[in-house]
């Protein structure tokens, strides 16, 4: 099978399970659930392409596909700012109650974290880039560990509220907030999209990527920012799904065998589209919201990365 | 770092251990024997000093028998997933009990932490690219997986809180009758010390092991069995405290060098120190409350560990 067949198939895949979304169950309310479940879709197909693009590209860039951009501490931070404006704030305060201000101070904190350690770790001489995940993750685990103090002492009612926050719902996406963060993602794709085919060459490592003539430092940079900023917006819009980028750009590369970003990249966006709107619409319409969609992912993103591990000499490419 | 210094540390802070707290007790007190001074000091302070200790030594022992086994700096029980596997175990065997007692739960933990641990040394063998920092990154990323699959399972059951708050380390909970399975670690510290220095030869690579004559797979699930049941027991006691069997390893060898026998009862002892230390400065900082154990050896630690590793390549 060619691929181009292959992405067809998959872009099919993903028109019916929009249509079955939108469409299955409407009884006519063309006016009322029509616009709302509009909004879902587009907040799906944001975080998917979103996730999806700054997954492929943090993988490429660290030459490693086991590799997540949330793992480096962004998850982490985004539970810690939640927690303490629950814990601080209490769960009707404006910081909650008003999403504009939770969706702006999110992606705000989540980006100046990334950028400050970005500039540490870079300005402090040359370091492999194991050495900013390490950080990174180390920071995770440190933010963590005051989550989690916090969390032992919140009100239990304030915490069922905060569980809410836990994992990534699109159930009460705002429809402002949808807008705003599909201006901020498409540039950010868009801008992206220039540096695709750098992308190719990166992948074949920094010697090589040098001698053929791209400047390796700069693009690695800007693209760490971008998946960050991309990651930022995706996290404050739904909240963390932090196995879900593993999963689609792995399937991704096993699907598509090619190098060429912008299949790859595609690729995954589409697949993110099928697993997010046809898993939301098995989790809405036939398990009857019995659990969320996050944590499902999660947890067999999970089992397929152990799957990864496992899988000799794929591990590490 | 002489091991002298580091026992006047330990016999001071623990005396001090053993008197800062809610109530005051002063030294005068114990000599009236029903007194309520003595009676809290028996029922708590004293439990609580020997679960610091047991918990202490253990951890960071655990930590470097698997630095050695692994031959790799930054692995422990934090970054190789055992802490996140006991925990899965103490999950499943209180899904499937209802009332699970203490030792259903030990002995599921003990297969999880064992099966967890045995299971990323497995990954470990597998992989090709062994770069000192990448080993931890999967490490993590393990952790992390099983972290998620715990969610799921508390998800569904809706104890996500609940899980938070008896797995976070605390030793204020530690009372006369509730922290008696540490024993545990006792005769396994022992074990430990007598094959320190087949660990050790263990340490320089499965060829280089069997050529000296060890049986090297023997040694492996040895050491893998000690460092399950040593964390099984403290997690289910006290609850996690990242970091510890990380650091003190760390900075042990960075004095003492990689021969185990010499460097493990340094190791001990500077653990034990660390978490008293730590433990004290929880007791006080906003006292009359207290800082949760895993708190503070969660930020003293992660700095400690960043500092380590920004201070460059020389040991690691």
């Amino acid at each position: 099978m060619r691929n181009r067949t292959k992405m067809l198939i998959l872009i099919v895949l993903a028109l019916v399970s929009t249509a079955l979304y939108l469409f299955q169950g409407l009884n006519g309310s063309y006016d009322y659930a029509l616009p709302r479940r509009g909004i879902k879709v587009l907040a799906m197909a944001l975080t998917g392409v979103a996730i999806a693009y700054s997954t492929v590209i943090f993988q490429t860039i660290t030459h490693n596909r086991i590799l997540t951009p949330s793992v480096m501490g962004l998850d982490s931070l985004y539970m810690l700012l939640q927690t303490f404006i629950y814990y601080f704030f209490g769960s009707m305060s404006i910081l909650v109650i008003n999403k504009n201000y939770n969706f702006f101070i999110s992606v705000i904190a989540m980006i100046v974290f990334a950028l400050v350690l970005y500039r540490l770790l870079f300005n402090s001489g040359k370091r492999p880039i194991y050495f900013l995940l390490l950080v990174g993750i180390i920071l995770g685990t440190f933010m963590g560990s005051i989550t989690t103090f916090l969390q032992v002492l919140i009100d239990p009612n304030e915490f069922t509220s905060l569980q809410n926050k836990m994992f990534a719902s699109f159930n009460n996406v705002n429809g402002d907030l949808v807008w705003l963060a599909m201006i901020i993602i498409v540039l950010s794709v868009l801008y992206g999209w220039r540096t695709i085919r750098e992308l190719d060459v990166l992948s074949l490592g920094r010697d090589n990527a040098i001698n053929l003539g791209v400047d390796y430092d700069k693009i690695v940079k800007r693209m760490l920012v971008l998946s960050a900023i991309l990651i930022a917006t995706s996290t404050a819009l739904v909240g963390p799904i932090t196995f879900f980028g593993l999963i689609v750009a792995n399937l991704s590369y096993q699907f598509f065998n090619t190098y060429k970003h912008s299949v790859l990249i595609t690729g995954a966006s589409v697949m993110s589209l099928v697993a997010l709107i046809g898993g939301q619409w098995i989790v809405e319409r036939i398990f009857t919201f019995d659990t969320t969609l996050s944590v499902i992912i999660n947890f067999l993103g999970g089992i397929y990365f152990i799957y990864l591990l496992l899988k000799e000499s794929r591990t590490t490419s | 770092m002489k091991k002298r210094y580091l026992v006047i540390a330990l016999v001071a802070l623990s005396f001090l251990s053993l008197f800062v707290g809610v109530t005051r007790i002063s030294p005068m007190d114990l000599l009236d024997f029903t007194s309520e001074e003595t009676q809290i000091f028996l029922i708590s302070r004293v439990p609580r000093l020997i679960a610091i200790i047991l918990a202490g030594a253990g951890m960071s022992i655990a930590g470097l028998i698997m630095q050695s086994l692994s031959r790799n700096k930054f692995v422990s029980p934090t970054t190789a997933g055992t802490l996140d596997a006991t925990r899965l175990g103490i999950l499943i065997s209180m899904l499937l009990f209802t009332n699970a007692t203490y030792v259903q739960k030990l002995s599921f933990a003990f297969i999880f932490a064992l099966a967890g641990t045995f299971l990323f040394m497995q990954i470990l063998n597998r992989i090709k690219f062994k770069d000192a920092i990448f080993v931890p990154l999967v490490g993590l990323m393990f952790g992390n997986i099983l972290a998620s699959i715990t969610t799921f399972f508390a998800y569904k059951s809706n104890i996500i809180q609940n899980i938070t708050v008896w797995l976070q380390g605390d030793f204020s909970l530690i009372l006369k009758g509730r922290y008696e399975l540490l024993y545990i670690s006792v005769p396994v510290l022992i074990v430990a010390y007598l094959f320190a220095n087949r660990f050790t030869v263990a340490g320089m690579g499965e060829d280089f092991a069997k050529n000296l004559g060890l049986s090297y797979k023997k040694v492996l699930n040895l050491g893998l069995v000690l460092v399950a049941l040593i964390t099984t027991t403290v997690v289910l006691t006290v609850g996690m405290i990242p970091f510890l069997g990380l650091i003190i390893p760390n900075i042990v060898s960075i004095f003492k060098g990689d021969h185990l026998e010499k460097t493990l009862p340094h190791t001990a002892l500077l653990g034990v120190v660390f978490l008293l230390i730590c433990d004290i400065l929880g007791r006080i900082l906003i006292f009359p409350y207290e800082i949760p154990i895993s708190m503070t050896v969660g930020v003293i630690g992660s700095a400690i560990f960043l500092f380590l590793l920004f201070r460059g390549k020389a040991y690691a």
